[in-house]
């Protein structure tokens, strides 16, 4: 009987690491950030896209309103895709878009907003990438949808008249 | 004679190199613990990607604002949760990696303890 119990508990051993193991194949290796908590913007300082005017974060943000915070660059191949949706999401005047320069030449991003056209109705710059950490960003493009100083919405990826609708439908 | 003396020269070397850390050593040892989000398998110590590259300016920030390193980590698990961290801490989702060394090493040592006392016998 005692020399049972050895291979008997090295049997259930090897099934619970298995069990464990197995599990570990079927969760994502990649990150996939908490997109359904509702989190307070942060308060940060930067610079005003245009006129190079130090703004506050709480200036730009009021109560009562919604706000599409979207993270871009000229250098960004999905932000080009994406400029028709917010350009559209603009001529509803529903929410106010708000852009967040990320890493980007000036003269690049200019010239990228004479050519597509401007949805925003204030960029600030995010010179080295900090303030798009303190928003929990990861990337470019990226856009937040905020009420009541909120983030109420995180969209990863670049805009589609799909997540549009979803906006609008949200805004509403 | 010359073993012990080898052992107090490395003792030594770890004890000064020890006092020697400075911000720099504070930095590497953060950004080392902190998982690179958008590149696999590496720390944004290692990784030179933008994202990393913006988090590493962040870390000196912090640094320099006089945090400790567990406010440091703190911060960047509020932002983007426990998936940053490599070093994960104790809760109801990390307790079986937390204890199943423990468990399989206590097994491990019955079966050689049960093997010494056959031997004896």
């Amino acid at each position: 009987m005692k020399n049972k119990i050895l291979p008997f508990s090295v049997i259930i051993i090897f099934g619970i690491i298995f069990f464990i193991f197995y599990k570990g194949l079927e969760d994502s290796k990649i990150y996939t950030p908490d997109v359904s908590k509702k989190k307070e913007i942060p308060v940060f300082n930067s610079k005003e896209f245009f006129s190079g005017e130090n703004v506050k974060s709480l200036s730009i943000f009021e109560l009562d309103k919604f706000y599409l915070l979207n993270i871009w660059s000229s250098w960004c191949v999905p932000c080009r895709q994406e400029h028709p949706f917010l350009m559209n999401l603009n001529l509803d005047n529903e929410v106010n878009i708000i852009g967040m320069n990320y890493k980007d030449n000036l003269k690049n991003a200019e010239n990228f907003l004479k050519e597509l056209g401007n949805p925003y109705k204030e960029i600030f710059i995010d010179f080295d990438g900090t303030i798009a950490i303190e928003w929990g960003a990861y990337g470019v493009p990226e856009s937040f949808l905020i009420y009541n100083n909120e983030i109420i919405k995180k969209y990863i990826g670049p805009l589609n008249q799909e997540l549009v609708n979803e906006i609008n439908l949200l805004i509403k | 004679m010359k073993i012990l003396s080898f052992f107090l020269v490395v003792i030594l070397f770890y004890t000064s190199s020890a006092l020697k850390a400075n911000e720099l050593d504070k930095r590497n040892n953060i950004t080392k613990n902190l998982r690179c989000l958008v590149c696999q398998g590496q720390s944004i110590y290692d990784s030179d990607s933008e994202f990393a590259n913006s988090l590493k300016i962040l870390v000196d920030r912090k640094i320099d604002e006089g945090l400790t390193d567990a406010e440091i980590y703190e911060y960047f698990k509020n932002k983007y949760g426990e998936w940053i961290l490599y070093d994960p801490k104790l809760n109801k989702n990390t307790y079986i990696l937390w204890f199943m060394p423990l468990l399989i090493f206590l097994l491990g040592g019955a079966i050689i303890f049960k093997k010494l006392k056959k031997k004896h016998n």
